[in-house]
C-alpha cells in the first residue's frame, strides 16, 4: 500500500450508519404529504390477449375514486429505457394499447383518495379480452409456428441483422475435429427476483412553480428523470428527482416504471401521488433475472488444454426487451470464461416469450454464464483425468492474451486469486502452479 | 363501520388515534404518527421490517390491528434510541457493519433488543432463532449475528465493572 | 440413506462498467467558507456504502479530513449527470470523476495558498489533516478553512472543481463480436463444502471460502460486507430462489417471502475470505469493483461440491431437494440396470 494514502484503504465507519441504526434515514416512501393520492394498476389477468374494451364505469363509482389513466392519457406511451443512448427497439407500452403480452402487464392506472379505494376500484374494472396463444419456453418460442410476441415478426432481438449476438474467433469446427475429447453440457436456470426488502416506489409532488418533485428509490435518478420527461413529453427542467437512498436494488430498480405514471397522475390531479409496488407486485410483475438455457461444447486436448469452445445461449427476455438485449452482449463478451481458448464461437439469443419481462440483476448476463462454465470446467477436468484446480491453472488467461472479442487482456489475476484460495483452504498445489503468474507469456509467464 | 378512538402508550407517552376497524398498528405508526423507523417491506408478516415491541415482546406491526394494542406499551426504534447517543445494540450494529441498505435494520435492532432484554447472553442458536421472522437481502446475516454477540459481550463487561 | 459431504470450487472474472461504455458520471466540488468541501453527485447508494467510499476518495484526493467532506447526492436540482448505480460502475466511474474534480479544486486552493503563505506552489503540500504546509518550514502552515475563507472574502475567488469520467461508447462488430466490453476485471475463486442428505434431498452448505482480487480496496470492511452478503445470495440462487419453480410452466409463481424461498440466518455457513489488491490502471487509486460479482463464484462451487458428495451432475438451478432426490433415484435405477446387465452378461458367458 502506498504510504501516501491517508484515508483510502481504511475501514472508516459508514457515513450513513447512524441514520440506518436509528431508523432516521428517510427512504423514498417514508415521505408523506397532505392530500396524497394513491395509484394502483389494472393488470392483465392472462398471459397473452387482445384488449377489446376497458370498462371503467363501475370503478368510477367507488367512493374515493379520483381518476383513471389509460394509454390514451400517456403523451408518449412508449417505454424504452436505453432509448437515451440510442438502444432500441421501441416496443413496450407504458399502458397496454391493443394487446397484453404478459400476465400482469399494466393496462390502466387508478388514482384514489386511499389505497383501499384504489384497490377496490381496480377490482371493479371490467376487461373485455380475447385470449391468445402464448409461449413460455426460449426454444419453443423460436420454432416455426410459435406465437409471435414482438411486433417485428420473430421472437428474437435482432443484432444488426443477426438473430443473436455473435462472437467468432478462430475456427471451432477445425479444432473440434482434432481435439482428443469433446465435452458437452446444457445448463438451465430459472428466473430470479431481485427481491429488495423496500419495494420499488415513488411519490410525485406538484410544486407551486409548476414543477414536479419526485421522491424515488430508483438506482439511477437521471435515467428515471429523462425517461419520465420523454414519456410525459415535458421538458426535463420541470422535473426534480430526489433519491439516492435505496432499500436494496440488485438491478430491479434500474427500471423506470413507477415515476412516469405517478408524475402523470400528479399533473392530472395537481396533488401528490404515491405509486409503490405491493410485495406481490414486486415478486410477480417487476422485472426478473432472465431464465437461461446455455449449451456449451468444448474441444479438449489430452493435457487438459481447451482448444475450442462453442456456446449457444438463450435468455428469456419475457414480453419486452428492457435491458436484456444489452445483457446478452455482456454475456457474449464473457461466455468463454477467464480462460485462454484459441477458437471460440458464441451465439447469444435474446428471446421473447409471454413472461414478465426480465431486465437487470446483479451479475447482468454473467452470473449464469459463470455457473454453466464453471460446472463445465469440472466435467472437462474429469474427462481429461485432471483435478478441478489443474484444469483451471492450465487454461487460465494471462495479461497480453487476446480475448475472443479481440480485446487484449490486462489486469488478469485469475492465477494469483486461485493460488490465494488454495492457500486459504489448505489445498496443495504442484510447484508449477505455485510458480505460475498472470504476467504476459512473453515476459516469463510460463 | 365507523371509526373509533384507540389509546395506547407509545415510547412512554400516551397517544390517542382515530381509526377504522382493522387498521394496522403499522399504518397508524407510519402514516398517522410519522414513526417511519417502522418499515413496510411486505405488509403480510413476511419480512419483519415493521417489528415493534408490544409490552416488551417483538411483534410485526403489519399484522396487528391497532385495537389489539389498546392500553398497551408500544416501543418503536425511535424510543429505543437514547436521547444522548446510541443504544449498545445500535452501537454494535455500527461496529459490525450489520447493515447495508438499512431497510431491514430497524426490525433487526428491535428484535435484538427484545432478545437481549430476556436473555443477556444468548447462544448463536438462540440469536438465529430470534431472527426467524426477519429477512435481510444484503448482509448474509453473519454481521447481524456478530453484532448481537458483540452487544451481549459489551453488556456483560459493563455489568462486570464495579459501580 | 446417508449424509454425504463434498467440496467444490470455481474461478471467475467480472468486468467493471457498462459494457460498451458511453456511461458518464460527473462530480462537482466546492469549498464553503468554513473549509468543508461539498461533493455534488447524482449517484445512488444501494446499501453498498457509496457515500462512504466516495467520501474517502474525495478526502484523499483533496488532501483533507473525511469529516470535512460532505457528499450531496441524487438530487437532480443540485447534482450533475450520472448514469446510475449498476454494472459495478459507481466506485470506478464516480470515483474517477471525483478525483478529477478534486484536482481542479486543489489547484484553486493552491492558487490562494501561494499568496497567503508567500511560497512557491512546488513547496506547498497538504497534510491530509486540513492544513497546507510549506515544505521544510514547519511553522509556516495554514488551515484549509482559512484559505477557503480568504479566497472568498479577500480574493473574491471560488474554490471549486469539475470532474467527469466517461469510457467512450464503442460499437460491436456484428460479424465477429469484436468489442471493448469492460474497463477492468476483478477475479474470485471460491471453495464450498456441502452436506447432502440423501433421505430428504436437502443440501446444507457448510462453508464458503473465497479469494477475491478487486484492485484497490477503498474500504476493506465494506468489501468484506459485499463478499459475505454475496456468498449468501449465491447460495440462495444455487439452492432456493426462483419465480418460476417449474419453468417453462408460468404458474406457481411466488407472491411473497413465505413462498419465495431464501435461506435465513439459520442456514448461514462458515464464510471466510482473503482479498488481494492488484490495482487497476484506470480505476481511482486502482479500484476495480466488487459489487455484483460476489454472488457468482459460490453458485458453481456449491453445485460442483454436490457432485463431489453424491456423484450427481446437476445442470440446473436452483438445486432443489426434489432435483436431488430424482437424480439419486435415476442414478440408483441406472446402477441396478447396469448390474442386472452385468449379471446377464456373466450368466451368458
Amino acid at each position: 500500500m502506498s504510504p501516501a494514502l491517508n484515508v483510502v484503504g481504511r475501514s472508516v465507519p459508514r457515513s450513513d450508519g447512524i441514520g440506518h441504526v436509528t431508523g432516521r434515514t428517510q427512504f423514498a416512501t417514508d415521505h408523506s404529504f397532505p392530500g396524497m393520492l394513491h395509484l394502483k394498476i389494472v393488470r392483465s389477468p392472462v398471459h397473452h390477449a387482445r384488449i377489446r374494451r376497458i370498462d371503467l364505469s363501475e370503478a368510477e363509482r367507488v367512493p374515493g375514486f379520483v381518476c383513471a389513466l389509460t394509454h390514451a392519457d400517456v403523451p408518449h406511451n412508449v417505454y424504452t429505457i436505453l432509448g437515451l443512448i440510442g438502444v432500441e427497439p421501441e416496443e413496450e407500452f407504458v399502458l397496454a394499447e391493443d394487446r397484453a403480452r404478459y400476465k400482469g402487464e399494466p393496462i390502466a392506472a387508478i388514482v384514489a383518495e386511499s389505497e383501499e379505494a384504489a384497490l377496490d376500484a381496480v377490482a371493479r374494472v371490467k376487461l373485455d379480452l380475447e385470449e391468445l396463444p402464448a409461449v413460455f419456453d426460449v426454444e419453443e418460442a423460436l420454432k416455426p409456428g410459435a406465437p409471435i410476441v414482438t411486433h417485428w415478426g420473430n421472437n428474437t432481438f435482432m443484432y444488426e441483422g443477426h438473430p443473436c449476438r455473435r462472437v467468432r474467433f478462430g475456427d471451432v469446427e477445425e479444432a473440434f475435429a482434432r481435439a482428443d475429447h469433446i465435452v458437452e453440457g446444457v445448463y438451465n436456470t430459472k428466473p430470479i427476483e431481485q427481491a429488495p426488502i423496500e419495494t420499488t416506489g415513488c411519490i410525485a409532488v406538484p410544486e407551486a412553480n409548476g414543477r414536479y418533485t419526485v421522491y424515488t428509490n430508483t438506482q439511477a435518478v437521471y435515467f428515471s428523470l429523462d425517461n419520465t420527461s420523454i414519456i410525459l413529453q415535458i421538458p426535463g427542467n420541470r422535473l426534480h428527482f430526489v433519491g439516492g437512498t435505496v432499500g436494496g436494488g440488485f438491478g430491479g430498480k434500474v427500471d423506470v416504471i413507477v415515476e412516469p405514471l405517478a408524475t402523470l397522475a400528479a399533473m392530472k390531479t395537481n396533488r401528490p401521488v404515491k405509486y409503490a409496488y405491493s410485495r406481490s407486485e414486486e415478486m410477480q410483475v417487476s422485472s426478473t433475472r432472465s431464465a437461461w438455457r446455455i449449451y456449451v461444447k468444448d474441444g479438449v486436448m489430452r493435457d487438459g488444454r481447451i482448444i475450442a469452445r462453442k456456446v449457444t445461449s438463450y435468455a428469456d427476455s419475457g414480453a419486452y426487451s428492457r435491458q436484456t438485449p444489452y445483457a446478452l452482449t455482456k454475456h457474449a463478451a464473457n461466455a468463454s470464461g477467464p480462460y485462454a481458448i484459441p477458437n471460440v464461437s458464441i451465439d447469444a439469443y435474446c428471446v421473447y416469450t409471454n413472461r414478465v419481462p426480465s431486465s437487470a440483476m446483479r451479475g447482468f448476463g454473467i452470473t449464469m454464464a459463470s455457473f454453466a462454465l464453471e460446472v463445465q470446467m469440472d466435467k472437462i477436468a474429469e474427462v481429461a483425468g485432471l483435478d478441478p484446480w489443474s484444469i483451471r491453472f492450465i487454461n487460465a488467461y494471462r495479461d497480453g492474451d487476446i480475448k475472443p472479442h479481440r480485446k487484449v487482456v490486462e489486469d488478469a489475476t485469475l492465477i494469483e486469486t486461485m493460488q490465494a484460495a488454495a492457500a486459504l483452504v489448505g489445498q496443495d498445489l504442484p510447484a508449477e502452479f505455485r510458480a505460475m503468474t498472470s504476467a504476459r507469456r512473453s515476459e516469463g509467464g510460463a | 363501520m365507523g371509526s373509533k378512538i384507540i389509546t395506547f402508550v407509545l415510547g412512554g407517552r400516551e397517544v390517542e388515534v382515530m381509526v377504522k376497524p382493522m387498521t394496522t398498528l403499522q399504518a397508524v405508526l407510519r402514516y398517522q404518527l410519522g414513526y417511519t423507523a417502522v418499515k413496510e417491506g411486505c405488509r403480510q408478516g413476511g419480512c419483519g421490517s415493521c417489528t415493534v415491541l408490544v409490552e416488551g415482546e417483538p411483534m410485526m406491526s403489519c399484522l396487528l390491528p391497532v385495537e389489539d394494542v389498546a392500553g398497551m406499551h408500544v416501543t418503536t426504534l425511535e424510543a429505543i434510541t437514547p436521547a444522548d447517543g446510541l443504544d449498545r445494540v445500535q452501537q454494535a450494529f455500527l461496529e459490525h457493519g450489520a447493515f447495508q441498505c438499512g431497510y431491514c435494520t430497524p426490525g433487526m435492532i428491535v428484535v435484538s433488543k427484545a432478545l437481549l432484554g430476556h436473555n443477556p447472553r444468548p447462544t448463536r442458536q438462540e440469536i438465529v432463532d430470534a431472527f426467524a421472522g426477519n429477512i435481510c437481502r444484503c448482509t448474509g446475516y453473519e454481521p447481524i449475528i456478530a453484532a448481537v454477540e458483540g452487544a451481549a459481550r459489551a453488556s456483560a463487561s459493563k455489568a462486570a465493572q464495579p459501580g | 440413506m446417508a449424509k454425504l459431504r463434498g467440496t467444490g470450487m470455481s474461478a471467475v472474472n467480472y468486468p467493471t462498467g457498462m459494457n460498451l461504455g458511453g456511461d458518464p458520471s460527473q462530480a462537482l466540488i466546492h469549498a464553503t467558507t468554513s473549509g468543508s468541501f461539498v461533493v455534488s453527485l447524482s449517484a445512488t447508494d444501494l446499501g453498498q456504502g457509496l457515500r462512504t467510499v466516495i467520501g474517502q476518495i474525495a478526502a484523499e484526493a483533496l488532501g483533507v479530513r473525511m469529516e470535512d467532506v460532505v457528499i450531496d447526492t441524487a438530487d437532480t436540482d443540485t447534482g450533475p449527470h450520472d448514469m446510475g448505480t449498476f454494472a459495478s460502475r459507481a466506485t470506478h466511474r464516480v470515483g474517477n470523476a471525483v478525483m478529477a474534480a478534486a484536482q481542479e479544486a486543489r489547484e484553486a486552493l493552491l492558487d490562494v495558498a501561494e499568496d497567503e503563505l508567500e511560497a512557491a506552489r512546488s513547496d506547498l503540500e497538504f497534510d491530509g489533516q486540513g492544513n497546507i504546509l510549506v515544505r521544510g518550514a514547519p511553522d509556516r502552515s495554514l488551515k484549509v478553512a482559512d484559505i477557503a475563507a480568504a479566497a472568498q472574502f479577500k480574493y473574491g475567488k471560488t474554490i471549486a472543481g469539475r470532474g467527469v469520467y466517461m469510457k467512450p461508447r464503442s460499437p460491436v462488430d456484428p460479424e465477429t463480436g469484436a468489442m471493448d466490453p469492460d474497463s477492468t476485471e476483478a477475479h474470485a475463486c471460491t471453495v464450498a463444502e456441502v452436506e447432502v442428505d440423501t433421505e430428504t434431498g436437502e443440501v446444507t452448505v457448510l462453508s464458503i471460502r473465497s479469494a477475491y482480487e478487486v484492485g484497490r480496496q477503498i474500504n476493506p470492511a465494506l468489501v468484506k460486507g459485499q463478499i459475505v452478503g454475496g456468498a449468501w445470495m449465491g447460495m440462495s440462487h444455487a439452492l432456493y430462489e426462483t419465480t418460476a419453480p417449474y419453468y417453462p410452466d408460468p404458474d406457481h409463481n411466488p407472491k411473497d417471502f413465505s413462498e419465495y424461498l431464501m435461506p435465513g440466518a439459520y442456514e448461514m455457513p462458515e464464510i471466510d475470505c482473503v482479498v488481494l489488491e492488484y490495482p487497476s490502471s484506470n480505476g481511482p487509486y486502482g479500484v476495480k469493483g466488487v459489487g455484483e460479482m460476489t454472488a457468482n463464484a459460490p453458485i458453481p462451487a456449491i453445485v460442483n461440491a454436490i457432485y463431489h458428495a453424491t456423484g450427481l451432475r446437476i445442470d440446473e438451478l436452483p438445486v432443489t431437494p426434489e432435483l436431488i432426490l430424482r437424480g439419486l433415484d435415476a442414478k440408483e435405477r441406472a446402477a441396478s440396470v447396469a448390474s442386472a446387465a452385468d449379471t446377464t452378461a456373466t450368466t451368458g458367458s
